[in-house]
């Protein structure tokens, strides 16, 4: 461990105390080493060490058919696998050119937005544990176990959820579906009202978050910043917006901006994405209506895995079941790269495909990887307890961050 | 600030840099360019400071084996005001893996050519602390180069003559 600090035995400021914080700590939300170097309480430099968890998922990839990729992607940021898991499918929709049907696209629209919305709810309900309240993550807590209810009747998972197929959904939503998302609808946005306030004019909450890792724009792009700690520091970038994909266009949003990037306005975007994200979903379950309630796929039968009573009862099924199975289906020798909003920032595909069996390369563009980066630098400086709810309010992944 | 067309951008660069790039196409809409290694540095610092693509959404690698130079650097690039990606690719000699780094126009590269380093051993010059990020510090092989099997090479129930090709 020696190797990676700062600082060495002979220099003057080797009088300062090393810590590790991590890799497993009470205080940090998943495997995250750090080891920093504090005068005090004052962090004087800090390096980080990650990769703990690293599972080789672009090698895995490359042996294997797409659609057997699929919960590779759920165990990226686990806090929100169906936007992961609908990124994945695009980015092969897009590279066969399926056009989806809008019922798809609102259905899936709908789900990303309760993922976004479970993802924040963790990461807005731990800073106020890290900050000494906890009354507001156990409360939040119960709505994203009624989001993984609405899940469970989806797909049948609830954490790693391989929700949905190439080329659709793989069943339709039933009616307990569309009620458990009703009643969600009707009664989150009570318990958000009181969770924002109890912590948006907080004079504790208030004290511990404001100017604390205050980042301006230019540093964040620089960066490479994206997501909701992008849009505090006051850029108003969001895939959803910018580049619309899965009908994003047809609906009527806003991308919440902060001014100075720090915890405190991170807390409040991350907030008001949630009060978005019931607004983009009240919207797609009134347009749904409008839609053929029997469509739940595209009608692409050389890509979209048939039902199984299909599959033993009739031959053409048969057929495309065996050449999806076995990676037979004729795919472009090409590129593409597909960009998603995830909850933490643009989550990018990048698949080089040959025609094979599986991809030829593909690189997933992590935000949690990119984003944490720059956590020791900005670290410098401050008080390590300021540094942990730094974390906190970065919402970094370790699934995501290590791959 | 309007979007700027794919055309329109590529006039831009070649009127920059003439023959130093190549165009290799544009999938799916995203202008795909090839450049040399003493040049890259040049046009990535051309985008960002004159064409405004403030933001680097990604640098990996790719290792063709068969080719003459078998290793790709892929940079993605993003307009956020124009809304517009551009896709850059340098290949690479395999006995001379060497290519100077963007860390310097831009902080979030140093990650990301870490990254590329510990899977392909691609050496980004100038990198302040080009060391290994994810994979054990130890490790002696670049394991996303094609020549490491993910499994058993001595299995070959998954060999493609199994599958018709």
């Amino acid at each position: 461990m020696h190797n990676h600090l700062l600082i060495t035995d002979n220099d003057p400021q080797s009088e300062l105390s090393t810590l590790n914080l991590g890799p497993t700590h009470p205080a940090t939300h998943g495997v995250f080493q750090n080891v920093l170097e504090l005068d005090g309480e004052r962090i004087v430099s800090g390096v980080s060490t990650i990769g703990y968890i690293h599972r080789a998922f672009e090698k895995i990839a490359e042996h294997r058919p797409f659609y057997q990729i699929t919960p590779l992607t759920d165990r990226l940021n686990y806090c929100s696998s169906p936007i992961n898991n609908m990124g994945w499918h695009m980015t092969v929709e897009k590279l066969l050119g399926i056009e989806m049907p809008k019922r798809v696209d609102y259905l899936r629209v709908i789900i990303m937005e309760l993922a976004r919305i479970t993802d924040h709810i963790v990461c807005n309900g731990v800073l106020g544990v890290d900050t000494g309240a906890f009354t507001g993550f156990l409360y939040m807590m119960q709505f994203r176990e009624h989001v993984y209810e609405i899940y469970e009747e989806i797909c049948g998972s609830r954490l790693t959820t391989n929700i949905g197929r190439i080329g659709g959904f793989e069943r339709n939503f039933n009616t307990i579906a569309f009620d458990k998302i009703r009643k969600f609808l009707k009664e989150f946005p009570v318990a958000l009202r009181e969770f924002e306030a109890l912590f948006n004019r907080n004079r504790i909450f208030i004290d511990r978050t404001k100017d604390i890792a205050a980042v301006t724009a230019e540093t964040a792009l620089s960066y490479s910043w994206t997501g909701p700690i992008l849009r505090a520091a006051g850029v108003d970038y969001d895939v959803r917006a910018q580049e619309p994909y899965s009908s994003y266009q047809d609906f009527d949003f806003e991308v919440p901006v902060g001014t100075n990037g720090d915890v405190y306005n991170r807390f409040l975007v991350r907030n008001e994405e949630m009060w978005q994200s019931l607004r983009i979903i009240e919207q797609a379950m009134e347009k749904l209506e409008k839609e053929d309630l029997s469509i739940f796929h595209a009608a692409v039968p050389e890509f979209y895995l048939p039902p199984k009573e299909e599959v033993y009862n009739n031959m053409e099924a048969l057929i495309y079941h065996f050449k999806i199975v076995m990676g037979e289906i004729d795919t472009p020798t090409t590129e593409v790269y597909h960009a998603v909003e995830g909850a933490n920032g643009e989550l990018g595909f990048y698949l080089v495909n040959d025609g094979g069996r599986s991809p030829y390369r593909l690189h997933f563009r992590r935000p949690s990887f990119v984003n944490y980066q720059m956590y020791a630098p900005m670290s410098r400086g401050m008080v390590l307890s300021d540094a942990i709810i730094n974390m906190s309010s970065l919402n970094v992944i370790a699934g995501e961050l290590d791959a | 600030m309007a979007k700027i067309s794919n055309e329109e951008l590529l006039q831009q660069l070649v009127s920059k840099f003439d023959d130093k790039i190549t165009q290799l196409g544009d999938p799916y809409g995203l202008l795909t360019i090839e450049t040399s290694r003493d040049e890259i540095t040049n046009v990535l610092s051309y985008l960002k400071n004159d064409l405004d693509f403030i933001h680097l959404t990604d640098i990996t690698a790719i290792h063709y084996p068969e080719l003459e130079k078998p290793f790709g650097v892929i940079y993605h690039v993003h307009n956020l005001a124009g809304g517009i990606r551009i896709r850059i690719k340098v290949f690479l000699a395999a006995n001379d893996v060497h290519i100077p780094t963007a860390s310097e126009i831009w902080n979030g590269a140093n990650w990301m050519e870490r990254e590329t380093y510990d899977f392909f051993g691609i050496q980004f010059d100038g990198h302040p602390d080009l060391r290994r990020i994810l994979n054990v510090d130890d490790m002696e092989v670049f394991p996303m180069r094609k020549e490491y099997p993910l499994e058993d090479p001595n299995r070959i129930d998954k060999k493609d003559y199994f599958f018709g090709r």
